[in-house]
């Protein structure tokens, strides 16, 4: 929608626009140009020249069976912990919607947790199911199974899909309420003249009509499974034991940060970012159908 | 219209409040409880009231592996403050410039603030750290916060919230002869306190659980927040203080958690009305 009526002038707006230009610019922009960049060259051993060599990089990152593994293994954890999340909210978010005693008491009580960062959450399960010291882990351990999410590398990648998915829980709830509460009641109301009733009720007349909240909430999901769960990952197991934990980001962040292999590195930030476009291309696609119906 | 209680109901969101409530009791139960116990692994769920020192202890002396609690809460608090309110005024001014002027490039302009939502700082995380270092920023608190100040997100909101205010309010403005300054500040700003309230809300969680930027320019301990804080106690190899560890959990929770049940009303109504 244009408006019709406008302030004249650009100076003014120009420097309004100024601030957020400038930092875009200098902390988004220009790395990431560097990044792709220095994806597409490679140093000298000594680090005095640069060399243009095209997509060799990225051939060589391909060709590393270790690389393609964190692939497979970052779009398994994604997936589990947005069916995980998505799964609860829904069911939560399905009965704190009826009209029961309380469902403001619930409603916040299923809130607050979207406060938790993704490293507490790794805290608070890591006091969970600690082996030694851990209610839940103690159980386990006495219930004959062998549980040591410090050893075991399953373990260890069921436990961080959990504490992930666990702090996601809240927001999809929200999410999932709002799209609840704004199908008509007339429309419920008419399915139950109809007779349809509970589960049946739920799948044919709401779940169609949540879809559009839905389809978005995968994309928010997968990508905060892929980025924002560092904070989990990295404060419950750093990706270990062995590679066992590792997504791509915590992968470009040991391989750039902690062992300085800036080439491989560089290489890696372009892979992530073409994932990055990709979902939030489709995030914004799902917005626009949301938004609309 | 539905006089029997709806049993099923009751019970699944019981189970739901549990599953969130419960971890953080057992956090509050063991803080007070001593860390010989707790690593023989004999916690109580009652908390040990004698044992609440452990909150003065840590807030004064911190525990194994960092500084005095106080401290970390007390940047923890300064960044969230500094980005909510850093991006929420860049956002407002670049929003009103995009919605109420008309001007070359105004809409590559808001393009270029739109499209860094597609840069987080996990893919351009080496050339931004030689950018911070080039700065001078590494270990500074304007290098912990001013980076993060930019926001796709909040521009993209207020300026939905700006298009969305009739054209005869800005006509009858500035027959009144207020200018842009004065339609800013006594028509866009009142009209938008809800989004605003909200999205201090959004923006102050959001500054206060950054893990990664924190991880990446300030190794100083002296700028350690209270998240990075509580990962660096749990790090450490052997003489883990759990009793301290659950304390300091407690605390670095209260604050954002506090601030999303004073404003809940809002903060819901700007999360899933805005876009993210």
């Amino acid at each position: 929608m244009e408006r019709r009526t406008i302030f004249p002038g650009w100076t003014l707006p120009a420097l309004l626009l100024l601030p957020q230009l400038v930092i875009s610019f200098i902390f988004f922009y220009w790395p990431a140009a560097q990044a792709i960049w220095s994806s597409l060259t490679r140093e000298d051993p000594f680090g005095l020249s640069a060399q243009f060599v095209g997509l060799e990089n990225f051939a060589d990152l391909f060709a590393d069976p270790l690389y393609v593994a964190t692939i497979w293994r970052t779009l398994f954890f994604c997936a589990a912990v947005a069916a995980l999340s998505l799964g609860i909210a829904l069911l939560l978010a399905s009965f704190a919607d009826r009209e029961i005693r309380a469902r403001g008491f619930y409603r916040t009580m299923l809130i607050w947790p979207y406060a938790i960062a993704s490293a507490m959450a790794a805290v608070l399960w890591i006091l969970l199911l600690h082996p030694q010291i851990g209610m839940l882990g103690r159980a386990l351990v006495r219930a004959g199974l062998n549980w040591d999410y410090q050893l075991n590398g399953a373990q260890a990648l069921l436990m961080v899909i959990i504490a992930s998915a666990w702090k996601q829980i809240s927001y999809n709830f929200i999410f999932l309420l709002a799209g609840l509460q704004s199908i008509p009641k007339t429309v419920i109301e008419a399915a139950r003249m109809d007779g349809a009733k509970g589960f049946h009720r739920f799948r044919t007349i709401i779940l169609p009509l949540l879809m559009p909240t839905v389809y978005f909430l995968v994309v928010v999901n997968l990508v905060y499974a892929a980025f924002d769960a560092f904070g989990t990952i990295w404060a419950l197991t750093q990706g270990g034991p062995g590679k066992s934990t590792e997504t791509l980001v915590v992968k470009v962040y040991r391989d750039g940060v902690v062992n300085l292999d800036l080439g491989s590195s560089a290489a890696q930030s372009v892979v992530l970012m073409a994932g990055v476009i990709l979902l939030t291309a489709l995030q914004f696609r799902f917005l626009g159908k949301k938004t609309t119906s | 219209m539905r006089p029997r209680t709806d049993w099923l109901a009751h019970f699944v969101l019981i189970l739901g409040c549990v599953l969130f409530v419960a971890p953080l009791w057992m956090a509050f139960a063991g803080s007070t409880q001593s860390a010989g116990a707790i690593a023989r692994g004999q916690m109580s769920l009652l908390p040990n009231l004698s044992g609440l020192g452990v909150y003065g202890d840590v807030l004064v002396h911190g525990g194994p592996g960092v500084g005095p609690v106080w401290h970390m809460l007390l940047i923890s608090a300064s960044m969230a403050i500094a980005i909510a309110v850093g991006k929420i005024v860049i956002s407002v001014l670049s929003a009103y410039a995009v919605a109420f002027f008309r001007f070359p490039f105004r809409m590559a302009a808001f393009w270029m603030i739109f499209l860094t939502l597609m840069l987080p700082v996990e893919v351009r995380i080496i050339p931004t750290y030689t950018v911070m270092s080039d700065l001078g920023l590494i270990n500074t608190f304007p290098g912990l916060t001013v980076p993060l100040i930019a926001s796709a997100t909040a521009t993209l909101l207020f300026r939905q919230t700006f298009t969305a205010i009739p054209d005869e309010l800005m006509e009858a403005a500035r027959m009144d002869g207020a200018g842009p300054w004065r339609f800013l500040k006594d028509i866009v700003i009142p009209v938008s306190a809800a989004n605003l309230a909200a999205l201090f809300v959004i923006e102050f969680v959001y500054g206060w659980n950054q893990f990664l930027w924190p991880l990446l320019v300030a190794a100083n301990p002296n700028l350690d927040t209270i998240v990075i804080g509580i990962v660096k106690m749990i790090g450490i190899d052997n003489a883990i203080e759990w009793n301290k560890v659950m304390a300091t959990a407690v605390l670095a929770l209260l604050p954002p958690v506090g601030v999303v049940l004073l404003m809940q009303r809002w903060f819901v109504k700007g999360l899933t009305e805005g876009d993210k």
